[in-house]
């Protein structure tokens, strides 16, 4: 069973129907204390940081967040819910979770034809292995769109790089705690195989 | 790299597909869902439904084919026509459109667009511009004007300046299409996506006048579009899907080629 965690930030219902999908029950909760007795978490998410922030604040979600986290629970934070996890994100000068080290920042372009937000496929490459990334391959395609993206400090909290312009982080990780910029529920199969991985992780980011 | 995107447009009247020509004569050409289904699994990149439906008591139908679309495929579909209000947007994200498309209504009042930015965020908000070259005039200085009613009807608006000020109000993408290449399969308007593209930082989906791969690749490198549009090219069997990215894909433009 996998809880998603509702706060505001987004269709969470796309990352419930992918769930139903790969054949996983879900729940979709807004309580702090369904969240703390989950066996594993999602933290989805569009929009902006500051509004997740806000409504994670408010609802005591943030604190349960950090629960999870050290509790051991597997968790996935998926866009939004990947960036809140660092320390600080540049959108709106907003305080994040600080669970892993790092902010999330804005892209800085050169090329004026290059758009923001940076929205659709784009190539991952896996830059040191995990379990929920098995299998994927360098060049494989993910759906991206955001304007923001994770810039960990700690190079072991860096799981995947994708490109634009240059290389941009788009997953990390520490212990428990996956986190993908792109949207694996609307990545088509490379996509439902992670949260296929995810759905029976036992947390171990070495495995 | 960013690839560029194969959309599919379909256009659906009362829950079932219609294809239109020069938006007059539709006819229905099957079941919406069972054709997402389709080119979901022969690597199309993303989906547009977009409602056509006349009368009002039957626009709800809308809301139960993107319930069973989005519980069958897994890549980002939009649906457009006939949102007036944040409301119609909201409904349409609940059933499970990642994006939600505005035009008429947003021409008629622009503040659509900024209250459906602050409602879903810009990066689900599309504006979608029906478009005819005229006369260039003091009031239409690029010759292309906004029209609504499937191009009957003449709004005095600047396109370009429409698309630029479509951005400011939180556009997160837009839609130009061309209403003089809309069912001709002669190929884009290249000249206006180029402009539009040049002119806003938000991606520019081409759509209108698409009838031979060679045209999609016109408008995606000299038309500068980041994503183009096809509707009957794949939907009477001609093309399909799998096969025009390949062509791109072999022409050079980066594509997602495997799913």
């Amino acid at each position: 069973m996998i809880t998603i965690v509702d706060y505001n930030a987004g269709n969470i219902r796309s990352v419930q129907r992918a769930c139903n999908e790969v054949g996983v029950d879900s729940v979709i909760t807004q309580d702090p204390d369904l969240v703390l007795k989950a066996e594993r978490v999602i933290f989805p998410g569009v929009g902006a940081a500051a509004s997740a922030m806000d409504t994670l604040n408010k609802t005591g979600l943030d604190q349960a967040f950090r629960e999870v986290v050290e509790k051991g629970i597997p968790s996935l934070g998926i866009c939004i819910g990947c960036q809140i996890i660092l320390d600080h994100s540049e959108e709106s000068d907003t305080p994040c979770l600080g669970i892993i080290p790092g902010n999330t920042v804005r892209f800085k372009l050169n090329d004026p034809t290059l758009k923001i937000p940076h929205i659709g496929w784009n190539e991952i490459k896996v830059t040191r292995p995990h379990p929920l990334l098995k299998g994927v391959e360098d060049g494989d395609e993910f759906y991206f769109v955001h304007s923001y993206y994770p810039d960990p400090s700690d190079e072991m909290n860096r799981y995947a790089e994708s490109d634009y312009e240059s290389a941009f982080c788009c997953a990390l990780g520490q212990d428990n705690l996956f986190a993908t910029q792109f949207h694996p529920e609307k990545s088509g199969r490379f996509g439902l195989e992670l949260l296929t991985r995810f759905a029976s992780w036992d947390g171990n980011p070495d495995a | 790299m960013l690839s560029k995107r194969l959309i599919a447009c379909l256009d659906v009247r009362e829950g079932k597909l219609a294809k239109s020509v020069k938006f007059v004569n539709t006819r229905d050409i099957g079941d919406p869902v069972e054709k997402a289904i389709e080119y979901y699994r022969d690597g199309l990149d993303e989906l547009v439904f977009y409602d056509i439906t006349a009368s009002s008591d039957k626009r709800n139908i809308i809301i139960e084919t993107v319930e069973q679309v989005a519980k069958n495929i897994f890549i980002p579909f939009s649906v457009g026509g006939g949102i007036r209000s944040v409301a119609d947007a909201t409904k349409l994200r609940m059933a499970g459109a990642e994006k939600i498309n505005v035009n008429t209504a947003a021409v008629k009042r622009k503040e659509l667009i900024s209250e459906c930015a602050y409602a879903v965020g810009s990066q689900s908000t599309i504006l979608s511009m029906d478009i005819k070259k005229v006369e260039k005039s003091s009031e239409i200085p690029s010759g292309y004007e906004i029209v609504i009613n499937g191009g009957r009807t003449p709004m005095g608006i600047d396109a370009l300046q429409w698309a630029i000020d479509g951005e400011k109000l939180g556009a997160g993408e837009l839609v130009v299409n061309s209403i003089d290449a809309d069912g001709t399969k002669e190929g884009y308007e290249i000249n206006l996506t180029r402009m539009i593209a040049e002119a806003v930082s938000i991606p520019v989906i081409a759509s209108g006048g698409a009838g031979k791969p060679e045209h999609l690749y016109q408008v995606l490198t000299e038309g500068k579009a980041d994503a183009a549009l096809v509707a009957s090219m794949v939907h009477y069997g001609e093309y399909t899907c799998s096969e025009l990215k390949t062509y791109l894909h072999n022409r050079g433009i980066k594509m997602r080629m495997r799913y």
